[in-house]
């Protein structure tokens, strides 16, 4: 060993204070300890290559994280002293609040499971210790994000019992089967999926769009909570860049495998992000901006420069992109469209566009809103106008892979649905896309296990035969006033009421009313 | 007199979310019971994990221990993240001090070059220890079935990387951060016959799977032992040898043990208490284990305390393990 006596950098100090700390085993077999690093085919021939994506020892992390924090709950204290949800531009945008505490809450909390599992499974420590620093952080983004809600839960329906509904609501299977999928993958293909696929690829199509909405909307809680967060979201990023790189440089047979998982990830994440851009485009009162123009700058423009850089390592930019580049158009209409028909069993309402934010659409949206949307949106606000307002009562038929019901169309023709079905093992099986069915004959063992909520539902598996025993006995959804058609509800009323537009009434000459 | 600041008081339409109010009743709830209750996914997993077909996500057949509920075991500190980290930057902060401290007298480097190879051969090893209780502990954050539990097994696996750094801080300070005395100690850790019981004891505990059995033998059966014995009697040891400003050094661990106490000890009562099958699964566990963790401590009590002190020590675990239904043997107490 080469004498030292150099004071060490601060790159080689952090390795001392991380990595140095593991040793070569002996008296058990690494892969005893490490038993799940070699099922997937990545090889990983030297460990030591890896570059920390960051250098925070725990003594630091202590203490900005509880900097952090103590700011943060200040606001919170603030926010509900105050009566901070009265200042929202409109009871309209706590629905998008519902959707975030019951579709992503649960992911994070899910990460944070995932990471601790991947933060052991590594045989290269310095890996492990930048999963468990993103565990820690996505524990706190839970959290925090129970503590930012809990006001809105006290003063508005529908986001009484996230956790609960995000086990079982049929469109949460989406948002949910996405992490189940991550999760129950190997160690290298749950980091290509969640540090690499979502949280640097397409984490400001996810994330950043309800943050930016909270700030758009007076929500000072969550965009709060937003700020606080993205100095962890900026380590996860870096981890996802990192992770990928390292695999790709280590061995040129991960390279196909890589891309693979690429292909596949991107397609889930872009189904998943269907529910981002309808609240984008129809559940912020005060929009930030379009679906399609986040998309274009987001991924187009910052995915394109990314899978540019990634050329030189072999991997092509994800299959399929063209056809997602293509529905940026259309996706959050049609999204829409559907929940607006199935609002009897969502937790949140959902309503027609006002004609100022119809022009707006037709504006953000001059080749697809007017020509193929306008006209089935008027429509159904004349008819809840008159008294008519539509639900739809079939259940739909659910992708076997992303399980959004098949609603999208083809790429080539908005006027024609988008349906593929293969048979396997004697069963048919239907897909929204080549994307999803793709998926599936890459890995059909697993797929064929999906608890469909649909089917689900058919197969007496939900507590009852009808809509509504399932919706509220099963869903724990108080039907009519967690969700259907916003105008009218409790919480409009009550907006209303908040607002002066009508006398505030106690909360016990209410319940005498009713 | 006071002052009133007149505000609008508007009534809530509930309390709390209604996961909490179905365990505690719709009223406030504290923001550990938001933060910790019922908000990990428990039913309609889509697919069996690649690495483990016989078992869903989240399935609490990864221990033998079964518990009705398992947010029966809650944490005594009422930590949830905020909470936990909130209480961590005041504890490092103190150890910030006593570190800048030591570095400005050069408290270590003026020690005699015997007891400076001392820290290196029978302290600053520990470091690789708490490495393997890291990873015991994440690896039971990410298997464990309740918020309540994993949480709490998170912030150790935080904890013990941390006071891994802590530790190897202190060989910094002798090399004068170059990493030679690193380098040094870890020779001890791989080769030194003191150390060879205790490294094969982190490494069999690296291929436990049940996670209970893990908790159990991690956080109650070696910590039991190992952190009365390191940085209490060795502690004193090292004071006879001239060396007791070490202690400012290890101060974390002696408040972050006495602390660990409270939540450990919690979980054991409960899921002992559970039933009769746990305890005995248990009570077969520590038969196995604590001879183990007694070992592996051995030649480190015969180098510096002397037995006596370990088996002390141990009597002190027995009467803990019998106050929540479990007995140690090999110890004539």
């Amino acid at each position: 060993m080469a004498i030292k006596n150099k004071k060490l950098n601060l790159k080689d100090k952090y390795q001392y204070l991380t990595r140095d700390m593991a040793w070569e085993p002996t008296y058990q077999k690494k892969e005893d300890i490490y038993p799940d690093e070699q099922f997937e085919g990545i090889k990983i021939t030297d460990w030591s290559q890896w570059e920390d994506p960051f250098r925070l020892t725990m003594d630091a992390y202590w203490k900005y994280q509880a900097e952090k924090e103590k700011k943060l709950y200040a606001i919170f204290d603030a926010f509900a002293q105050n009566n901070g949800h009265q200042n929202i531009t409109d009871a309209r945008y706590v629905n998008a609040l519902k959707l975030f505490l019951s579709g992503v809450s649960p992911l994070e909390y899910a990460a944070f499971q995932g990471y601790a599992r991947v933060g052991r499974q590594f045989s290269g420590a310095g890996a492990r210790v930048a999963c468990q620093l993103q565990a820690i952080d996505e524990l706190r983004h839970s959290q925090t994000q129970q503590h930012a809600m809990s006001h809105y839960n006290k003063h508005f329906n529908g986001l009484h019992d996230a956790a609960h509904q995000h086990d079982r609501i049929w469109f949460l299977s989406v948002p949910k089967s996405f992490f189940d999928d991550a999760r129950s993958a190997g160690p290298f293909e749950f980091l290509t999926a969640i540090s690499f696929s979502f949280e640097y690829v397409l984490t400001n199509l996810l994330f950043v769009p309800f943050m930016s909405g909270a700030a758009y909307n007076g929500d000072m809680a969550t965009v709060t909570f937003g700020f606080s967060a993205q100095s962890d979201e900026a380590r996860h990023m870096t981890l996802g860049l990192e992770v990928i790189k390292f695999i790709l440089e280590q061995h040129e047979d991960n390279v196909p495998i890589i891309q693979r998982w690429i292909d596949k990830w991107f397609w889930r994440g872009f189904r998943l992000l269907s529910l981002v851009g309808m609240m984008m485009d129809y559940m912020l009162p005060n929009k930030v901006m379009s679906w399609a123009e986040a998309w274009e700058v987001y991924y187009e423009q910052n995915g394109g420069a990314l899978f540019k850089d990634l050329e030189r390592y072999g991997i092509r930019p994800p299959k399929y992109q063209d056809v997602a580049n293509a529905a940026k158009n259309h996706v959050s209409h049609q999204a829409w469209g559907t929940f607006y028909q199935y609002s009897q069993a969502t937790n949140f309402h959902t309503w027609m566009p006002e004609e100022e934010e119809m022009t707006w659409l037709s504006e953000k949206y001059p080749e697809t809103f007017d020509k193929y949307y306008r006209a089935r949106f008027e429509h159904w606000d004349k008819e809840q106008k008159e008294g008519r307002r539509f639900y739809n009562n079939t259940l739909p038929q659910l992708c076997q892979v992303c399980q959004i019901p098949v609603i999208f169309t083809e790429k080539d023709d908005p006027s024609v649905f988008s349906h593929r079905q293969i048979k396997h093992e004697g069963e048919r099986y239907h897909f929204c896309s080549d994307g999803c069915c793709d998926i599936f004959k890459n890995e059909p063992e697993k797929y064929i296990q999906a608890w469909l909520p649909v089917h689900q539902i058919y197969q007496g598996n939900c507590g009852g035969a009808d809509v509504a025993t399932v919706v509220e006995k099963y869903y724990h959804i108080n039907l009519g006033v967690d969700n259907m058609e916003y105008h009218g509800s409790p919480d409009h009323q009550r907006w209303l009421d908040i607002k002066g537009l009508k006398p505030l009434q106690s909360n016990s000459e209410k319940k005498t009313a009713a | 007199m006071t002052i009133e600041i007149k505000t609008t008081s508007v009534e809530p339409i509930r309390n709390t979310y209604s996961a909490i109010a179905r365990r505690f009743g719709d009223k406030p709830a504290t923001r550990y019971q938001e933060a910790s209750f019922d908000i990990e996914a428990k039913t309609n997993f889509h697919y069996r994990p690649l690495w483990d077909p016989k078992r869903t996500l989240n399935d609490p057949s990864r221990t033998a221990m079964q518990m009705d509920d398992w947010y029966a075991v809650t944490d005594p500190r009422q930590f949830f993240y905020g909470a936990y980290v909130g209480n961590r930057a005041k504890m490092q902060e103190a150890a910030e001090s006593n570190f800048g401290f030591c570095d400005k007298r050069n408290l270590l480097t003026r020690l005699p070059e015997e007891t400076q190879h001392q820290l290196l051969r029978l302290l600053v090893p520990l470091r690789h220890v708490e490495l393997g209780a890291n990873m015991n502990n994440s690896k039971i954050a990410g298997d464990a079935i309740a918020t309540t539990v994993a949480q709490m097994h998170m912030f150790a696996a935080a904890d013990r990387l941390g006071i891994g750094q802590y530790l190897s801080r202190i060989a910094l300070l002798l090399d004068g951060s170059t990493g030679k005395a690193l380098d040094e100690s870890k020779t001890f850790w791989m080769d030194d016959e003191l150390w060879q019981p205790m490294r094969k004891l982190v490494e069999d505990m690296l291929v436990i799977d049940d996670w209970f059995e893990l908790t159990l033998v991690q956080n109650v059966l070696l910590d039991g032992l190992m952190y009365p014995l390191i940085y209490d009697r060795m502690d004193a040891w090292l004071g006879e040898q001239g060396a007791e400003d070490v202690s400012l050094l290890t101060e974390f661990q002696r408040d972050w043990f006495k602390e660990s106490l409270r939540w450990t000890n919690a979980m054991t009562k409960t899921v002992v208490g559970e039933s009769e099958g746990n305890r005995e699964q248990l009570q077969l566990w520590v038969t196995q284990w604590e001879p183990r963790a007694y070992e592996a401590l051995k030649p480190i009590a015969q180098a510096t305390t002397g037995i006596d002190a370990l088996d002390e020590i141990r009597a002190e675990l027995s009467v803990r393990l019998k106050k929540v239904g479990l007995e140690s043997t090999g110890v004539q107490a």
